[in-house]
């Protein structure tokens, strides 16, 4: 019998689409119940909004002023306490879950499973490693607590239409305060969200500088896209880290996929091997992404932008 | 102040990774290894804490196997003043690599302790945190730059919505991310200093580690392939591309 608890992961008040991903995944497994924990200062829009995702048996708040940022060695302590009588405890693998999931596994003792990607039983997942280069089974004691990371951009979002009940919970958890939250400085928010946008539009060291960039965003713009980024090209200062897509960035699985200027490392194509589309623009015909492009075009990116600009109309 | 750091050895990053045919596992054998890209990240880092005057004495620490001992005297070629080999022939999971590394805490007692954010063979981004609450001590993971006042550290962290800064007090663990710096070569005479500094050998089993990996990996797969697609001649044709399988 699964009992399946997901941490909620919010910003700003607003539940994070990571949450209903997971609730997916934890619907592959087959659980008895599928329990949606939101820690927070103020938690009741955030519990009202995973309330609604469907296949969601019941939402738990804990309100704690402790709760505001999400800090996991604050988080951790809590969730261990609420975790009791839960057989899997699921966090996405952003950068959330990743920070805290390990924190909770290592608390309660037991192992974690890391960016799961497909369901096989209850205990058996898979996973990729080596930036994707392979993909594992692995197995966990069915005996023990399963915790695990969800990778997002392998799982749909579970759609709304639920109606869960929302519970408060009260913990006793001594809480630390060896760690504050200082401040979150946050791109412009203003285009669609990188990791739950349809359309990505992506620039590599290929566009040159940070003032070429805005051909990208143009484009970007032109087709409602989100924009993101190759390491090379956060590294040049082009563009802010959280633009990143790839192995250490960000995993990332729209419907298009424009890489422009990007030769195509595995890093960065392990961050987009589920996108719909891949369209890729670059002036040397061998470089690696024309290998997994589904329409490639070789050519120079500020003569090529420009006219798809024009042929969008 | 002491600085203990993660130096794993792993596959090197340009490797492209072959899954062995029956599903057993990858291709390892006559593969390059090289230190965790992140754990380089970690030592250049503590190596700058030293020669700032905030720290004085960086320690490499690596569970795996007895020939890994070259990989250690690359760590001590870059800076660091000591070694430790805690040696396994286990491939080792990350709650028993914490394990390990808390007992290291135990011995040398260090005030900032500075991992990779993931190791880039199991890409698990767990040890640091999972040390972090062995040791019931902060985290600060995913460090694009830290700075140490005193008893704590203030540290940016690379996280989806930014970037974060949090303050923590020491000690405590950091995990690196890839722009917090650019770790240096190794010059040559270097490499033949670090020939007589300390590299102290432990074995895991010694320190009362039992292997506590309960994670069994059950087969090894290639990722699906996505296969080639069309090459289009202009902007003309890509826009027609697009329209027909309806994605403008
Ligand atoms: C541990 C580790 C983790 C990593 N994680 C990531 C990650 O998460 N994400 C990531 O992206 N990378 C990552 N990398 C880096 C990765 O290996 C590559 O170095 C990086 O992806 C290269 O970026 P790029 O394609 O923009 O640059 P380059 O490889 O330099 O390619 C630039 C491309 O632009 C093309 N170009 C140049 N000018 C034009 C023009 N005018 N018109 C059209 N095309 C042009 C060139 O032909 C070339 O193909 C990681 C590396 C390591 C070691
Ligand atoms: N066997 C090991 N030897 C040394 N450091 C390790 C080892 N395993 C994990 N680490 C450290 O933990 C970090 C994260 O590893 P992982 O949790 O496996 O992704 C690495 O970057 C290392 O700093």
């Amino acid at each position: 019998m699964s009992k399946i608890l997901i941490i909620a992961e919010h910003l700003n008040g607003k539940l994070n689409s990571s949450t209903a991903r997971c609730v997916s995944c934890a619907q592959a497994i087959k659980a008895d119940a599928i329990d949606v924990l939101v820690l927070a200062d103020a938690p009741d829009a955030i519990a009202a909004e995973a309330a609604k995702i469907a296949g969601v048996t019941k939402v738990l708040t804990v309100a704690n002023a402790a709760n505001q940022h999400a800090l996991a060695a604050v988080y951790a302590p809590q969730i261990v306490a609420a975790a009791a009588g839960y057989s899997h405890v699921l966090a996405p693998s952003t950068t959330f879950g990743k920070d805290l999931a390990p924190r909770v596994a290592a608390l309660l003792g037991v192992a974690q499973v890391s960016d799961v990607i497909s369901v096989i039983d209850a205990h058996t997942f898979t996973r990729p490693i080596y930036a994707g280069n392979a993909i594992i089974t692995v197995q966990a004691p069915a005996d023990q607590v399963l915790v695990a990371t969800v990778r997002t951009a392998s799982w749909a979002a579970a759609a709304d239409g639920g109606s869960a009940p929302v519970e408060a919970l009260s913990l006793s958890a001594e809480l630390p305060t060896h760690t504050r939250f200082v401040e979150l400085a946050q791109g412009s928010s203003e285009r669609p969200d990188l990791q739950s946008a349809g359309r990505v539009v992506s620039g590599g060291r290929g566009v040159g500088s940070a003032e070429n960039f805005a051909i990208i965003f143009k484009l970007a713009d032109k087709l409602g896209a989100a924009v993101g980024a190759s390491r090379a090209a956060v590294d040049a200062g082009y563009v802010p880290s959280d633009l990143q897509v790839g192995q250490t960035g960000k995993i990332i699985a729209p419907e298009l996929y424009m890489a422009i200027g990007i030769s195509g490392a595995i890093q960065h194509l392990t961050g987009i091997k589920d996108a719909g589309t891949i369209v890729a623009i670059n002036k040397d015909g061998e470089a690696p992404i024309f290998e997994v492009a589904d329409i490639g075009l070789v050519g120079d990116l500020f003569k090529i932008i420009p006219e798809l600009e024009a042929a969008l109309g | 102040m002491k600085i203990l750091v993660g130096y794993k050895r792993v596959v090197d990053y340009n490797v492209r990774i072959q899954v062995k045919p029956d599903g057993s596992g990858v291709e390892t054998s006559g593969v390059k290894l090289s230190a965790n890209p992140f754990d380089d990240i970690a030592l250049e880092e503590a190596l700058r804490l030293r020669e700032k005057g905030i720290a004085s004495e960086v320690v490499v620490a690596t569970i795996a196997p007895a020939d890994a001992q070259a990989h250690l005297r690359n760590g001590l070629a870059m800076g660091a003043n000591r070694a430790i080999h805690l040696v396994t022939n286990d491939a080792i999971q990350p709650l028993t690599a914490a394990r390990a590394f808390l007992k290291l805490i135990e011995k040398e007692q260090p005030q900032i302790v500075i991992l990779g954010k993931q190791a880039i063979d199991d890409d698990c981004n767990q040890t640091g945190q999972m040390l972090a609450a062995l040791w019931n001590r902060p985290q600060a993971t995913f460090a694009s730059k830290v700075e140490v006042n005193g008893g704590a550290a203030k540290v940016t962290r690379e996280v989806d919505a930014g970037l974060e800064t949090i303050e923590v007090d020491l000690p405590a663990v950091i995990t690196t991310d890839l722009r917090l710096n650019e770790p240096r070569f190794i010059k040559l005479p270097d490499i033949m200093k670090a020939k007589s500094k300390p590299l102290e050998t432990l074995q895991l089993a010694d320190l009362g580690i039992a292997s506590g990996d309960t994670l069994k990996t059950m087969n090894y797969a290639a990722p699906a392939k996505r296969s080639k697609g069309v090459m289009v001649k202009d902007a003309a044709e890509l826009v027609a591309a697009l329209k027909t399988k309806g994605l403008l």
